[in-house]
């Protein structure tokens, strides 16, 4: 784990760490069947064709999970996240594989995101941040937002 | 317009779902995501850290896994009451697609705690869409523990064509 964030070391604009994603077809199997999510949509093609996304789609809340990892490596393991929400707004495709582990070549996704506000509310410090998942060709295919409570060196 | 098939379900609560939180699902679901956060993996160290135990991620409690019915029982939720009337408006794309979720978390979920929750209509609207019409449809969720502690809420949006 990164060292402590503290509260005092956010500043509004600050960039949060910046978290790279490689969705694989295998990380979708996965990610059924760890969360339990067993729509077609994800896997079989002409399902997806069917549904009008074209062809087997990564799963929005794992896109979700995503921006959520950025957000508790972020903070350390003295922040809480306290709110978040995401928007699935395009569809990504993941990677098919080469081999047993291997991806082919093909696109990175990166979550990223920047403060926009910092305050104190009781007595908690809180930051609210802007934060979104970039595609291969860097549009925002899951924009969002979150409010942490950091630690106050106080 | 929405039939009133469709529309009287608004406002409808599904039944109250119960499941443990266990380590062995937490570290499949941290793995899916590709994170190594050592409270999702470690035992010692996450005893050791200000939750005294592995700690599930913020999200986990949503995974669809614990809102299956359990093993002979043939209850179905709210939400499939709802595709099945939307189906018979004519909303017949094969899946609903996930736009979006909006979380609050109050506490932490760690490994050994029971959590209770239940999903509610709170809103189901029609667009028109560039491809036909679209029911915009939102499920609020609040989970709570052992405890009685609030641990969460959820507001998701669903969108059937």
């Amino acid at each position: 784990m990164a060292k402590q964030l503290y509260w005092e070391d956010v500043e509004v604009d600050s960039e949060i760490t910046p978290l790279p994603k490689v969705a694989t077809s295998q990380m979708l199997v996965k990610w059924a069947g760890a969360s339990g999510d067993f729509n077609p949509l994800h896997y079989d093609e002409p399902f997806a064709a069917a549904s009008g996304v074209d062809k087997p789609v990564v799963h929005g809340a794992l896109k979700r999970q995503w921006l959520i990892q950025l957000m508790t490596d972020w903070i350390g393991e003295q922040g809480t996240l306290k709110k978040f929400s995401c928007q699935y707004r395009g569809f990504d495709y993941p990677r098919l594989m080469k081999t047993m582990a291997e991806p082919h070549e093909g696109d990175t996704w990166w979550c990223r995101g920047k403060v926009t506000n910092k305050y104190v509310e009781g007595d908690e410090h809180c930051v609210d941040c802007d934060i979104r998942i970039e595609d291969g060709k860097g549009e925002v295919t899951t924009p969002g937002k979150a409010t942490v409570v950091l630690p106050s060196r106080g | 317009m929405l039939p009133e098939e469709v529309s009287k379900l608004t406002g409808k609560a599904g039944e109250v779902m119960v499941f443990d939180v266990e380590k062995e699902p937490i570290r499949r679901f941290a793995d899916a995501v590709g994170d190594l956060n050592p409270l999702y993996w470690d035992q010692e160290y996450a005893r050791s850290s200000r939750y005294g135990s592995i700690i599930a991620p913020p999200g986990f409690i949503s995974s669809p896994w614990f809102s299956r019915p359990k093993s002979g029982t043939t209850s179905s939720s709210a939400r499939e009451e709802l595709r099945d009337a939307l189906q018979k408006a004519g909303y017949t794309n094969p899946a609903a697609i996930d736009a979006g979720i909006e979380y609050e978390f109050f506490c932490p979920v760690r490994a050994g705690d029971t959590i209770a929750f239940t999903s509610t209509i709170k809103d189901i609207t029609e667009r028109e869409g560039k491809t036909g019409k679209m029911a915009f449809i939102i499920t609020e969720t609040t989970y709570t523990n052992q405890n009685g502690d609030l641990v969460a809420k959820a507001r998701g949006t669903l969108i059937q064509r």
